[in-house]
């Protein structure tokens, strides 16, 4: 049921990149038609550096001529724009009310801030040793946000309820990783022993309409990383031989 | 009026504290003040904010917000018809408000910590070279934001100027404290102008600690924490 009239939308983004995941399942969750535009990150197209000339990143979304950057602020801004549409999985990504609103951006940014870093940090590590720090951070992250969905979620199915919510598009961009990490380390980021709640939140949130129209396979994920990799090692041998 | 009790729990010299009472000021809401001993943490403060145990944490009628940016917004949206709008109403205005918020504490700070606490000369270089490059990029950023007017929110203070004022002090302290001057009028016209229209107003005046303490303290942080790591430093290697 999408919005009629609202305007041009295009999308510039990577499949495997979890910030652009969280704008296209936005975008899927409003029922919002739009251009998606996959980008190559090692040779960056014109629109892209125009569109977002601060950070030069994805996903960038194109309103109407118009970009906004920063996956968090453009999930906001498709939530806001697009407030009254929906596809039947439910319409507000962000709760109406203000302290619910607080509690879904404070995990949203505990999961940027301290998620996400760790886990990349298992793929940057260098050394077994950095590996299993990075993998620590990780699994206490994971920890306190198992906590965090009992909380959020109320009993429901998921951190927004009967509805993906804002949080569960901040974590749930990042399953394809989890997957990537298991096959490349054999680490089990979230599984059934230790984080329960979140291993049969993930199955949920998998079989969304959004997520199986959205999320990658796993090895997409470890196809990435490993172009990644190469391109870590590439840049830091060219730094030593400076 | 019932229903709306507001307390907070900060340290003066904090700037995510300084952002939270600026917003407070701003809408003119009352509330009561908890100075805590980052040290010495209080019960109140690790059960508000179990999870990062950090200073600002705003408890309204007995419920905790943690991080400042969450805060602020949350105080826009919970006291709606209390005072000015911080956020703009329109959301692709709202967008870039956003957008530079995180920029501040994305690619402004981290250099800026870099520069201040860098372990070696050459460290703090960069975090100074870091720092000079995304000041000229947030000047760009209040160019589009104010379109001409002295603030990032036109014509009245908004969020994008709570969340850069709110470090005011600590901004002013970066000559002392990195060794470069942040905002210089030749390089950086608008910011300079903001910093000082921003430091006249009455919120900034009522809540921003003196520089000159600010300066003092942080170099006395920063001499501990130096004096810490070189402890166990010695400990760590007297044991090998």
């Amino acid at each position: 049921m999408a919005e009629e009239g609202k305007g041009e939308v295009k999308l510039l983004g990577l499949n495997v990149s979890p910030f652009a995941i969280r704008a296209r399942m936005a975008l899927r969750l409003k029922g919002v038609s739009c251009e998606y535009l996959e980008q190559d990150l090692f040779h960056k197209g014109d629109l892209l550096l125009r569109s977002n000339p601060v950070n030069r990143k994805v996903p960038v979304l194109i309103h109407d001529g118009k970009p906004i950057c920063e996956s968090l602020v453009i999930v906001q801004y498709v939530d806001e724009v697009w407030a009254a549409a929906g596809d039947g999985e439910g319409t507000a990504i962000l709760p109406a009310d203000p302290y619910g609103r607080a509690i879904a951006r404070f995990w949203a940014a505990y999961i940027d801030d301290k998620l996400f870093p760790a886990l990349m940090g298992i793929m940057k590590a260098t050394t077994e040793e950095a590996r299993a720090e990075k993998a620590k951070e990780t699994f206490a992250a994971v920890e306190q946000l198992e906590k965090a969905f009992a909380e959020c979620s109320d009993g429901k199915s998921f951190f927004g309820g009967d509805s993906v919510g804002y949080v569960d598009l901040a974590l749930g961009c990042l399953l394809p990783w989890f997957g990537a990490v298991r096959e490349m380390f054999g680490l089990e980021i979230i599984d059934a022993a230790n984080t329960p709640l979140l291993a049969a939140w993930a199955e949920r949130f998998g079989e969304t309409a959004a997520a199986k129209e959205v999320l990658p396979e796993p090895d997409k994920a470890v196809e990435y990383a490993k172009k990644l990799q190469a391109h870590w090692t590439a840049a830091a041998a060219a730094a030593a031989a400076k | 009026m019932a229903g709306d009790e507001l307390k907070l729990l900060g340290a003066w010299a904090s700037p995510w504290v300084s952002r939270v009472q600026i917003a407070l000021h701003l809408k003119g809401l009352n509330y009561e003040y908890v100075e805590e001993d980052l040290d010495n943490k209080s019960d109140l403060l690790l059960e508000s904010n179990p999870v990062h145990k950090k200073v600002p944490v705003l408890i309204h009628d007995g419920k905790p917000i943690c991080e400042s940016l969450v805060i602020v917004q949350y105080i826009d949206e919970a006291f709606a018809s209390t005072g000015p709008s911080l956020l703009p109403v329109d959301p692709y205005e709202r967008a870039i408000a956003r957008f530079w918020a995180a920029f501040i504490d994305d690619k402004l700070l981290v250099p800026w910590k870099q520069a201040f606490s860098g372990k070696t000369e050459e460290e703090k270089d960069q975090g100074r070279k870091q720092l000079l490059a995304a000041v000229e990029t947030l000047e760009g950023g209040l160019m589009e934001c104010s379109k001409g007017k002295p603030l990032f929110g036109g014509d009245s203070v908004g969020y994008l100027d709570v969340v850069l004022g709110g470090l005011l002090s600590w901004l002013h302290g970066t000559e002392a404290l990195c060794g470069v001057e942040l905002f210089d009028a030749g390089r950086t016209p608008l910011l300079s102008a903001w910093a000082e229209r921003f430091g006249a107003l009455d919120a900034a005046k009522a809540v921003l600690p003196d520089v000159g303490k600010l300066v003092e303290f942080a170099k006395m942080r920063r001499a501990q924490l130096a004096a810490a790591e070189a402890a166990a430093a010695a400990a760590a290697a007297k044991k090998n």
